[in-house]
């Protein structure tokens, strides 16, 4: 099987989905001639021409109602947020227009849209450009939420989304862009809500998404040294989230750490911790923990950074917390 | 004005109660009428409502601890009243045996769990209160549930003296039992034996039957009865598919109601001066819960159709076992019948349950070999044994009472009439 | 023109400013609640623009919504059905007032954020485009959007990309209470189309046919040569903000709506088609009678109507 970078195998997503489907197009600052501010859409402007690969003005708010209009009459647009960050100004067109038309209408419209791009920190960008929104897209109702770890996931599910006859908020990782793994040739698809066991065990499941789940694999290989067996398992999409492969996971060892990128406040982590309590109380042996960054917006020198965000050692500690060790 | 809030007798033969739970919580605003605690009685868990309104001040007796009947649990009183003497008389006054004064600091502590245990009330009755006073990880506490393993046994090795996993396996280990999580097995004893807390409805049972067999002179009367149209009844009855099923115990249940209509005596009580006897027919079916029995009472048998019968018997069935009967769900039965055929039991004798004048001992419904018409067929029967009270049913009240049932349930169409 | 558009413009005036009177009453009964804004004075803009449309093209607009969606050819029933809040509603009764769509007739909504639906209306430009259409877009929104961003935005795309979409500035002078000599900069509002290189026009949007006009001349021009245009009509509300706000308060005077009252946009075509003997007093009076019979059948249908059922909460909040 090919061995693909994650932006190799988004950028092949797209690609195979703008074949298939004249009605999907791609939007958004940079992705034309410059081929993408991480080279994302390498390429193809070229492929397709300037009609279906669209440069844009600064104005996320602007554009991504473009794209939502569009969906409204037909096309399948691709929105990319140069980052998530800047997908705030656009959220008045997210969370008003895209989420809900379907419903205010009594489901006279369907509004396949993806809008994709990095979320999350990088290394020393400062707290504008280094956060994690995912709750903020999964609080609302009528939107999926995507979040993939590794090149195939990211190839699989962006198809899915590009699919999907709903909104679906694809985040992507700017760090992981370069992160290599083998990437199944042509259709293939993996499907919205149904997650993935990355590594089993047995004594303690971490839950993790996006690159996080690498920091729990880091954590769960330390753990193997100390003959813990940790069952690392990854959602891959939040909205609608695979419930029961939590659950199940739970049910085998009794015990969870959830591992996130955001703030811990009103977090994704959050919800799966309750929703871990409500189907799988009987069979925990300890209270759910959750490592996230630190309750602050994302200071600039490296340490302070570093100290801010999850890593291995943090998951390791959370596992010997709940396994009393 | 203050008020003292009282543990009312919520049976008539409680003497004491325990507060399983408190609703409300200190600085609660109260109306006349709220429930503002749970209490166990030696029969069930009850609620209780507070008789007058105010703010609950000072909750006397925290949860798990044991009152007797009227003593303080709690005062109601203004919101700007100075309770402080009122506190300080019931103080110099302790009430006795279970009460303990609760600090400020645990009311304030949000965690009930952390509140330390001061009484030894028996906790293995009902989860709620293990739950409320032994700190244990959900799935400890589950596997404990299911092998009978008393939590207050096992010591905890989490976090703050928290039951986890291993703690539960490591005792399963010791005595020798295979961790699973499969439905529960024979209780686990420690090899050296244990002794095991009397629960409140274990020493109800004690104290009425030690106080039956010592004043009550009984007397045991057995028959064997045919069966074998009430079989075919049953089944004609359950085929019409009127959405209720009726069982054996049922019918004996309509049977003995109809019998002691004509046998006042056999349903009556001896009153020390004087014979009472009753003008309804309320019979108690015995109800076997995990540690004791109890019996709810389906009043008016005699007025009642078979199927409502058989509707009133499920229904408090399972609220017997959920624990959900109320005192006079239980209480002032004229006649009980206890029905062990579902245990395969031949034939036993029950004790009376005073003040009542007999009790029915009924066996298994069995197919045997029996004669008719000079032949030797199959045929169904069942052995009933009545105690009697000889103070007031003497052997040929007993004995006559038997032969009407035994009549009616030869011929059960009897029943319908 | 022909003289059967202009009685079916007239026709269409009548029936909106009778159904919005209706809905005025059954507000103040509750039969309807939350934000009801009426369109009372404004009919001309919304009737003259449609009526200068082909049937597939897109209307989009904002929450003073009833008019439009009736002008775009939707049956009153289900308009006024789903202001009740009914199952039979155009919106099954999850939209309201402020959320009326009818997509078969090309009504895109009935949105309640102020300039929410102007980058749709880019956006549908964008698909015309795209799928090489000769349709057009007009979107209609109040003088007080246009200090939005998603308005400079749109603008910008608009003419950047080349896309067939109207963008029609309903002036009726306040943003709910604040007059647009408190909101904005300058007067002339289709000068903003200068900032952009856009065509622009203005028009009296209580006269209908001026309206017409004016709108038929910017179709034509998106259609052939994809260029948007913007265009303020003036006009004026007779009723408050919405059916909660006072028609007059501290922010207008009582004589002040009623000069403009004077202008009435029905007036003003009626006695237009009747001194062009389009109309007679006669048929005037025909007219009215018909649309009295609509609209009451309208109220008692909605009012007849079932509430939707509770398991359609879950329903239509994603697609399969």
């Amino acid at each position: 099987m090919p061995v693909l970078t994650f932006r190799e195998a988004l950028n092949q997503a797209m690609a195979e989905e703008m074949e298939r489907d004249p009605n999907v197009y791609l939007m958004g600052e940079e992705v034309g001639y410059y081929n993408g501010a991480y080279k994302v859409s390498q390429g193809l402007m070229e492929r397709f021409g300037p009609e279906r690969v669209i440069d844009t003005p600064i104005a996320e708010l602007g554009f991504a109602g473009v794209g939502v209009g569009s969906a409204m009459v037909g096309l399948r647009p691709i929105i990319e947020m140069m980052t998530f960050n800047f997908s705030i100004l656009a959220l008045d067109q997210i969370f008003n227009n895209a989420a809900k038309l379907r419903y205010m209408s009594g489901g006279q419209f369907q509004i396949p849209i993806v809008f994709r791009g990095p979320g999350g920190a990088a290394h020393g960008l400062g707290a504008q450009h280094s956060q994690c929104l995912d709750p903020w897209f999964c609080n609302v109702p009528g939107l999926k939420v995507v979040a993939p770890s590794v090149p195939a996931d990211g190839k699989g599910l962006l198809k899915s989304a590009i699919r999907d006859n709903n909104p679906v908020i694809f985040i992507e990782s700017e760090v992981a862009y370069g992160f290599k793994g083998e990437v199944p040739e042509g259709e293939f698809l993996v499907p919205l809500g149904v997650g993935e066991v990355k590594r089993e065990g047995k004594d303690v499941t971490i839950v993790a998404w996006s690159k996080m789940i690498h920091v729990a694999l880091d954590a769960a290989n330390a753990l193997a040294e100390e003959g813990i067996q940790a069952e690392v398992i990854d959602p891959r999409t939040l909205r609608p989230l695979d419930e029961q492969i939590l659950i199940t996971s739970v049910e085998k060892t009794n015990r969870c750490v959830i591992v996130e990128e955001g703030w811990p406040y009103a977090g994704v982590g959050a919800e799966i911790a309750h929703r871990i309590n409500m189907h799988a109380f009987d069979h925990l042996d300890a209270p759910v923990l959750r490592i996230s960054s630190k309750d602050v917006p994302m200071p600039y020198a490296l340490n302070l950074e570093k100290d801010v965000m999850p890593n291995a050692q943090k998951v390791v500690a959370a596992v010997k917390k709940v396994l009393y060790i | 004005m203050a008020v003292k809030v009282t543990m009312p007798k919520l049976s008539d033969t409680m003497t004491e109660g325990v507060i399983v739970k408190w609703i409300k919580k200190e600085g609660d605003n109260i109306e006349a009428g709220d429930v503002i605690a749970e209490a166990e009685s030696d029969k069930a868990t009850m609620e209780l409502e507070a008789f007058d309104a105010g703010i609950l001040k000072k909750i006397i007796v925290k949860e798990g601890g044991k009152v007797p009947v009227n003593g303080t649990i709690a005062v109601i009183a203004e919101s700007d009243e100075d309770i402080s003497g009122l506190l300080k008389e019931l103080k110099s006054a302790p009430q006795k045996p279970h009460v303990e004064e609760v600090s400020t600091k645990e009311v304030e502590s949000t965690t009930i769990a952390s509140a330390p245990v001061v009484d030894n009330t028996p906790q293995d009755e009902i989860l709620t209160r293990d739950s409320i006073r032994i700190k244990a990880s959900p799935l400890a506490r589950k596997m404990a549930a299911e092998k009978n393993l008393d939590m207050r046994k096992i010591s905890g090795s989490g976090p703050g003296g928290r039951i986890i996993k291993r703690d539960v396996e490591t005792v399963l280990a010791e005595s020798g039992v295979k961790p699973s999580l499969k439905p529960s097995g024979p209780a686990v004893i420690p090899a050296g034996g244990e002794d095991v807390p009397l629960s409140t409805m274990r020493e109800s049972i004690a104290k009425t039957m030690v106080l039956s067999k010592q004043t009550t002179p009984h007397f045991y009367l057995t028959t064997e009865i045919d069966m074998d149209k009430v079989v075919e009844t049953r089944l004609a009855i359950n085929a019409i598919q009127s959405g209720i099923k009726i069982s054996y115990n049922d019918i004996i249940v309509k049977a003995v109601a109809v019998t002691l209509k004509k046998h006042p005596r056999v349903n009556g009580s001896f009153a020390g001066d004087k014979l009472v006897l009753h003008g309804r027919v309320d019979i108690g079916i015995a109800v076997a819960l995990d540690d004791g029995l109890i019996t709810p009472v389906i009043r008016n048998c005699e007025t009642k159709s078979l199927g409502q019968i058989a509707i009133e018997i499920r229904e408090s069935a399972k609220k017997a076992k959920d624990r959900k009967l109320k005192p006079d769900e239980y209480t002032n039965a004229t006649f009980n019948i206890s029905n062990l055929g579902m245990y395969d039991i031949d034939q036993f004798t029950a004790i009376i349950t005073p003040p009542q004048a007999a009790v029915l001992a009924v066996g298994v419904v069995q197919k045997k070999p029996v004669v008719k018409d000079d032949e030797i067929v199959i045929g169904h029967r069942v052995r009933v044994t009545l105690s009697c009270d000889h103070r007031i049913v003497d052997g040929a009240t007993g004995a006559l009472f038997l032969k009407d049932l035994k009549k009616l349930l030869e011929n059960p169409l009897g029943l319908m009439l | 023109m022909q003289k059967k558009k202009l009685v079916e413009m007239y026709r269409m005036m009548l029936l909106i400013r009778r159904f919005e009177e209706r809905a005025a009453q059954m507000y103040g009964m509750q039969k309807i609640t939350g934000f009801c804004h009426l369109y009372i004075g404004q009919e001309a803009v919304g009737v003259g623009a449609i009526a200068a449309l082909r049937p597939d093209d897109y209307f989009i607009s904002a929450y003073r919504d009833h008019g439009h969606i009736l002008a775009k050819g939707t049956d009153p029933k289900p308009v006024m059905a789903e202001l009740f809040g009914k199952a039979t509603g155009i919106s099954k009764g999850k939209g309201g007032s402020m959320h009326l769509f009818d997509v078969e007739k090309g009504y895109m909504g009935g949105h309640g954020i102020v300039a929410g639906q102007i980058p749709l209306a880019t956006g549908m430009g964008f698909a015309i485009k795209y799928k090489k259409e000769d349709k057009v877009v007009v979107c209609s929104f109040g003088e007080g959007a246009v200090h939005q961003g998603s308005f400079h935005e749109s603008l910008n795309l608009a003419k950047l990309w080349k896309l067939p979409v109207i963008y029609l500035i309903e002036n009726n002078r306040y943003g709910m209470g604040t007059p647009l000599e408190r909101a904005s900069a300058i007067w002339d509002l289709s000068q903003k189309a200068e900032s952009y290189d856009m065509a622009r026009a203005t028009v009296d949007g209580m006269d209908v046919l001026k309206v017409y006009d004016v709108v038929a001349e910017a179709a034509d021009r998106a259609r052939k040569n994809g260029e948007p245009t913007l265009i303020e009509a003036r006009t004026y509300r007779f009723r408050g903000h919405s059916m909660s706000d006072p028609v007059h308060s501290h922010y207008r005077t009582k004589e002040e709506v009623e000069e403009q009252k004077k202008k009435d946009p029905l007036i003003i075509i009626k006695d237009k088609l009747l001194k062009d003997k389009v109309l007679t007093p006669a048929t005037v009076k025909e007219l009215e009678a018909e649309i009295k019979k609509i609209v009451l059948e309208s109220a008692d249908f909605a009012e007849n109507s079932p509430v939707p059922p509770l398991e359609a909460v879950y329903e239509d909040v994603y697609a399969p």
